[in-house]
C-alpha cells in the first residue's frame, strides 16, 4: 500500500543503538521475592488499596480500585502475602516516595479464577471500556494514561482513523519492535477490540523502516485476516521524535492537533501496540495488566535484551539478572536516552511505565559547563513543533516567564532535539522544564491568592451585612424599647389618672 | 568518568562553538591567500598583530569581568573577529590602527554588552566603521594590486610600513583607489561605465585582484554551507537583494552604475554575505527573518555604495540591519505546530 505521508519540521536522525537488544527473543524474568506496587503508576488519581497487611492475594486479583474518572484498578502480579502499605521510593526523578502495596509472593503465582471473554462484540462499547479499566490498563508507550479513556471519543467526537503506535523512535527502546515482532496475533486482537470499541473501520499501524522483522510479521498476522482490509501497516521513515503521538499524526495524517487539543478533536485516537497487546488480553483471557515487556541494554549491560516482567519487580534484581557491571547506587537511565530520567535507587520497583532501562550510554552528553547562547538557531531547525528555543531559552533564563510563554513554552514536547544540537551543549529542556513548572507554580500561587482574596473579600462584606443586621436589630430594640418605654409611660400615666378617675367615680 | 547529564537528554550531537569558528577560519583561507598573492604579504602582518592583541584584550576583560579564561578563549569568537577586521583592513594598515579597532570591537562592541552571544552589533563592523569614520585617510589608502606595480612588495618591507610608517625606496605609490571608489568618483565626474573599465584597476567583472578575492570568499562560503557552519538564507537572501536593485537601476540607467556583477565581485560583498551579515549572534534567528535581515543588508549595501556618502556600505548595512533584528525576530516567528486551524 502506498501513501502519501506528511511530515514534521526538525527532527534528529539518530543512532538507533537497536540491534543490542534485539538478538534474543522476549525472555521471562524470574519471578522476585517481593513486589513493590506504586499505587499511582499512571496520570490521574492514585488507585484506593481494597486488601490489607496480611492479606493472601492471589495472581491478578485487584488489590487497589479506581478513584475518581481518571483512574485504573491495579492487581496483584503474582500470589503471595500482602505485607505491607506504606511509603516506598518510587522511579520518579526527584526521588520521591510514595504509597504503595508490598506483596511477598509464595512462589505458587496461582492466578486467580479469570473470565475470558469468547466473543466481545457481545459486549457494548462501555462494557468494553469498564473491562480495560478494571484490567488496570495505561498507556505502555510511556506516559501512562488510562485506555479506556482514550477509548471513548464521547458523543460529540467523530473518529476517523485508529492509529497503532509501533514506531518507537527514542535510541535504545526496542520492547515494542520484540513485542510485535513476536506478539503480532494479539496486537491485532487487540486492534479489532478497539476497532469495535471506537466504531471505527480505518486503522493505520505506524512503524518505522529501521524495524523490517516488525513490519513483516504485522503484515504476515495481517494478511491471515481479511476482515481487517481497512487496517494497513504504514511504514514511515526513522526520524525523532516521529514516535510523539503529535507527530506521528501529522506524519500518518498532515494534519496538525490543535494546540491545546486532544487528537480526538481531529478524529484519531491513537494507542501504543504494547497497550493493544494488553488489551486483548484483558478482553480475551481475563488477564488483568500486571507485566510489561522492559528493554534492558545499554553499555553495561552483558545480557541485554527485552524481559517480560512482573510489575513490583525491583529494578536492580533486573539489572543483576542480566548482568550489569553496574556498581549499587550508581545512575542509570528509565525510558529512552532522548526523555527518559536518571534514577539511582536500588530498590526501585518497575511500573506500568517502565519501558526501557539503560546502563552507560555510547557517546552521552557530558555536563561540561555551557558557553552563551550564540543565536545559531540549530534548535529551531530542529524543533519538531517549530518553537524557537533559543528565544524561551533567554527569556526563561531571565526569569522574563510571561515572554517564555509568548513563544509558546507550552507547546515543547520535551524531546530534547534542541539539546541536542546546541553547539554551546545549553541544557535547554531543562530550562523548559523549569520554566514551566515556575509558571505553573505562579498560577497556583495566584490561584490561591485569588481563593484568599475572594474569601476576604467575602468575609468583609459578611462582616458588614453583620454590622448592618446588628445595627438594624440595635434600632429595632431600640424602637421597641422607646415603643415598650412610651407604652410603660402611658400606662403609668393611664394608671395614675384612672384611678383618680375610679377615686373620682368612687367619691361620685 | 565525567559525569553525565543530570536530566535527559542523556545524548549528545558533535556539534560546537569552538568547531564552527575554526571552520570558518579554514573556509578564509583560501581568501586569505589570494589577497596575499594581490596586495602582498602584509595582511599577514595585521592578521597576526590582531589575533594576539585580540586575545591579550579578550583575557585581560575576561579576567576584569571575573569570567573563566579558558572556554572563552578557546571559543574562537575573538580569533574570527580579530582575522575578519584584519581582512577589512586596507593591506598597509599601520600597526595602531589595527590595534585600536581591535581593542574597541572586543572591549567595548563585545564586553560591554555582556561578550560572547550578548552583543547586539557585529564588533569587526563596529571597529571597522569606527576606524573608517575616525581615520578615512589611513583607511581607504589601498596599495594597487601587486602585479600592477613593478615590484611587489616583500615582507620586511611591509613590516617597515606597518609599525615604522616608512616605505622602502622601490615603491612610488601606496595609495590606489579601490574600484569601488574608483566607479563612484568617476560616474561622478560623469564618465560612462564602461570606459572607467578601461582603467587598470578593473579587471573582467570587478576590481583587478578584488574580484578574485570575492570569488574565493564565495567559495570559503560554499564550504562553510557544505558543512552547515552557516545556513543559506542570509547569504542569498544578501546577494539576491544587492542584485536585484541593482539590476534595477543598472537597466533603468546604465550610465550612472555600475553592473550587478560588478556589484557582486567588488569591495566586501562576499565577505559581507558569507562572514559578516551571517554572524550568528547579531543576525536574526528566525528562518523568515534571516531572509529578511539578509535582503536588508544587501539592498543597503547598494544604497549607501551608489547614493551615500561611501564607496562601501556592507558594513554600514549590517550596523544598520543590527539594530532591526530584534523588530524582525519578533514579527518573523513561525507557526508553532497546532496553531494553524486544521
Amino acid at each position: 500500500m502506498t501513501q502519501k505521508l506528511g511530515s514534521f519540521p526538525g527532527g534528529l536522525i539518530l543512532n538507533g543503538q537497536k540491534k543490542r537488544s534485539t538478538q534474543v527473543a522476549i525472555r521471562k524474568m524470574p519471578l522476585s521475592k517481593k513486589l513493590i506496587l506504586p499505587l499511582q503508576q499512571h496520570i490521574g488519581e492514585a488507585s484506593t488499596p481494597i486488601v490489607s497487611v496480611g492479606d493472601k492475594v492471589l495472581k491478578g486479583q485487584k488489590i487497589a480500585k479506581a478513584e475518581g474518572h481518571v483512574s485504573v484498578a491495579l492487581h496483584a502480579p503474582s500470589s503471595g502475602t500482602i505485607i505491607a502499605i506504606d511509603e516506598q521510593p518510587i522511579p520518579h526523578p526527584s526521588g520521591l516516595s510514595a504509597l504503595c502495596i508490598s506483596i511477598e509472593t509464595d512462589g505458587e503465582d496461582e492466578w486467580i479464577k479469570r473470565q475470558p471473554i469468547k466473543d466481545f462484540t457481545e459486549l457494548s462499547e462501555h462494557e468494553i471500556r469498564q473491562l480495560i479499566r478494571e484490567a488496570g490498563i495505561v498507556g505502555l508507550g510511556g506516559a501512562g494514561f488510562p485506555s479506556f479513556i482514550k477509548l471513548n471519543p464521547g458523543v460529540h467526537h467523530h473518529v476517523e482513523t485508529l492509529i497503532i503506535n509501533g514506531v518507537e523512535c527514542e535510541p535504545y527502546i526496542t520492547c515494542d519492535d520484540m513485542i510485535m515482532r513476536e506478539r503480532a496475533e494479539g496486537i491485532l486482537d487487540g486492534i479489532e477490540i478497539m476497532l469495535f470499541a471506537l466504531r471505527v473501520k480505518n486503522c493505520v499501524i505506524a512503524i518505522e523502516d529501521n524495524k523490517p522483522e516488525a513490519i513483516s510479521a504485522i503484515e504476515l498476522a495481517l494478511g491471515a485476516r481479511p476482515h481487517l482490509h481497512e487496517t494497513n501497516v504504514v511504514v514511515i521513515p526513522t526520524r525523532y521524535p516521529t514516535g510523539s503521538e503529535k507527530q506521528l499524526i501529522q506524519v500518518v495524517t498532515g494534519k496538525q492537533v490543535p494546540s491545546g487539543g486532544l487528537p480526538i478533536d481531529i478524529g484519531i485516537v491513537s494507542h501504543n501496540v504494547g497497550t493493544t497487546y494488553a488489551i486483548a488480553r484483558a478482553i480475551k483471557y481475563g488477564e488483568p495488566l500486571i507485566s510489561r515487556i522492559v528493554t534492558v541494554t545499554g553499555r553495561e549491560v552483558e545480557h541485554a535484551g527485552n524481559f517480560e516482567t512482573l510489575f513490583g519487580t525491583p529494578m536492580h534484581e533486573l539489572l543483576a539478572y542480566c548482568g550489569t557491571k553496574r556498581q549499587p547506587e550508581e545512575p542509570f537511565i528509565l525510558g529512552g536516552p532522548m526523555m527518559g530520567y536518571n534514577l539511582s535507587g536500588d530498590h526501585l520497583p518497575v511500573t506500568k511505565t517502565a519501558n526501557c532501562i539503560i546502563v552507560g550510554v555510547d557517546d552521552g552528553a557530558k555536563a561540561s559547563t555551557p558557553l552563551p547562547c550564540i543565536r545559531c538557531g540549530e534548535c529551531a531547525t530542529a524543533c519538531p513543533v517549530s518553537l524557537l528555543p533559543q528565544q524561551i531559552y533567554w527569556h526563561s533564563r531571565a526569569k522574563d516567564l510571561d515572554k517564555a510563554k509568548e513563544y509558546n513554552l507550552f507547546d515543547c514536547i520535551e524531546c530534547g532535539c534542541c539539546s541536542y544540537v546546541c553547539p554551546s551543549e545549553i541544557p535547554l529542556v531543562h530550562y523548559f522544564r523549569f520554566a514551566k513548572t515556575e509558571i505553573m507554580n505562579q498560577q497556583q500561587e495566584h490561584a490561591k491568592a485569588d481563593i484568599a482574596r475572594i474569601r476576604h473579600e467575602n468575609r468583609l462584606a459578611r462582616l458588614e451585612l453583620e454590622q448592618q443586621e446588628k445595627e438594624l436589630r440595635q434600632q429595632q430594640r431600640k424602637a421597641a424599647l422607646v415603643a415598650t418605654q412610651a407604652a410603660k409611660a402611658k400606662q403609668t400615666a393611664e394608671l395614675s389618672t384612672k384611678p383618680q378617675k375610679t377615686d373620682s367615680q368612687e367619691t361620685q | 568518568m565525567p559525569l553525565s547529564r543530570l536530566s535527559s537528554p542523556f545524548l549528545a550531537g558533535t556539534n560546537r562553538v569552538t568547531l564552527q569558528m575554526l571552520q570558518l577560519l579554514v573556509a578564509l583561507i583560501p581568501a586569505v591567500i589570494a589577497i596575499v598573492y594581490f596586495f602582498g604579504p602584509s595582511v599577514l602582518i595585521t592578521m597576526t598583530l590582531a589575533v594576539v592583541v585580540a586575545l591579550l584584550a579578550e583575557a585581560i576583560v575576561l579576567w576584569l569581568r571575573n569570567r573563566p579564561l579558558k572556554p572563552f578563549l578557546t571559543d574562537g569568537s575573538a580569533v574570527v573577529t580579530a582575522v575578519l577586521l584584519a581582512i577589512a583592513l586596507p593591506p598597509l594598515a599601520p600597526w595602531w590602527l589595527t590595534v585600536t579597532g581591535i581593542l574597541f570591537a572586543i572591549i567595548f562592541a563585545k564586553h560591554l554588552y555582556g561578550g560572547l552571544g550578548y552583543n547586539p552589533f557585529n564588533p569587526a563592523m563596529v571597529a571597522y566603521v569606527l576606524l573608517l569614520i575616525s581615520f578615512p585617510l589611513e583607511m581607504t589608502t589601498w596599495l594597487p594590486v601587486a602585479n600592477l606595480s613593478e615590484q611587489p612588495l616583500d615582507i620586511s618591507s611591509a613590516f617597515q610600513f606597518i609599525f615604522n610608517g616608512q616605505l622602502t625606496s622601490s615603491i612610488d605609490t601606496v595609495s590606489g583607489a579601490t574600484p569601488l571608489d574608483a566607479m563612484k568618483t568617476q560616474i561622478g565626474l560623469h564618465q560612462i561605465p564602461a570606459h572607467i573599465f578601461q582603467q587598470p584597476v578593473f579587471g573582467l567583472w570587478g576590481g583587478k585582484g578584488w574580484e578574485w578575492i570575492n570569488i574565493w570568499l564565495a567559495i570559503g562560503g560554499a564550504f562553510l554551507l557544505y558543512r552547515r557552519v552557516i545556513s543559506w538564507h542570509i547569504p542569498v537572501a544578501m546577494l539576491m537583494g544587492l542584485s536585484a536593485i541593482s539590476l534595477v537601476t543598472w537597466l533603468i540607467t546604465p550610465e550612472l552604475t555600475g553592473s550587478p556583477l560588478f556589484h557582486l565581485v567588488s569591495g566586501g560583498t562576499m565577505l559581507g554575505a558569507f562572514f559578516i551579515a551571517t554572524d550568528p549572534v547579531t543576525a536574526s534567528t528566525t528562518v523568515k527573518g534571516k531572509i529578511v535581515f539578509g535582503a536588508g543588508v544587501g539592498l543597503l549595501t547598494y544604497i549607501i555604495r551608489v547614493w551615500g556618502g561611501y564607496p562601501d556600505g556592507v558594513a554600514f548595512a549590517v550596523l544598520i540591519m543590527n539594530m532591526l533584528v530584534p523588530l524582525i525576530d519578533y514579527y518573523t516567528q513561525p507557526k508553532v505546530y497546532g496553531a494553524v486551524k486544521s
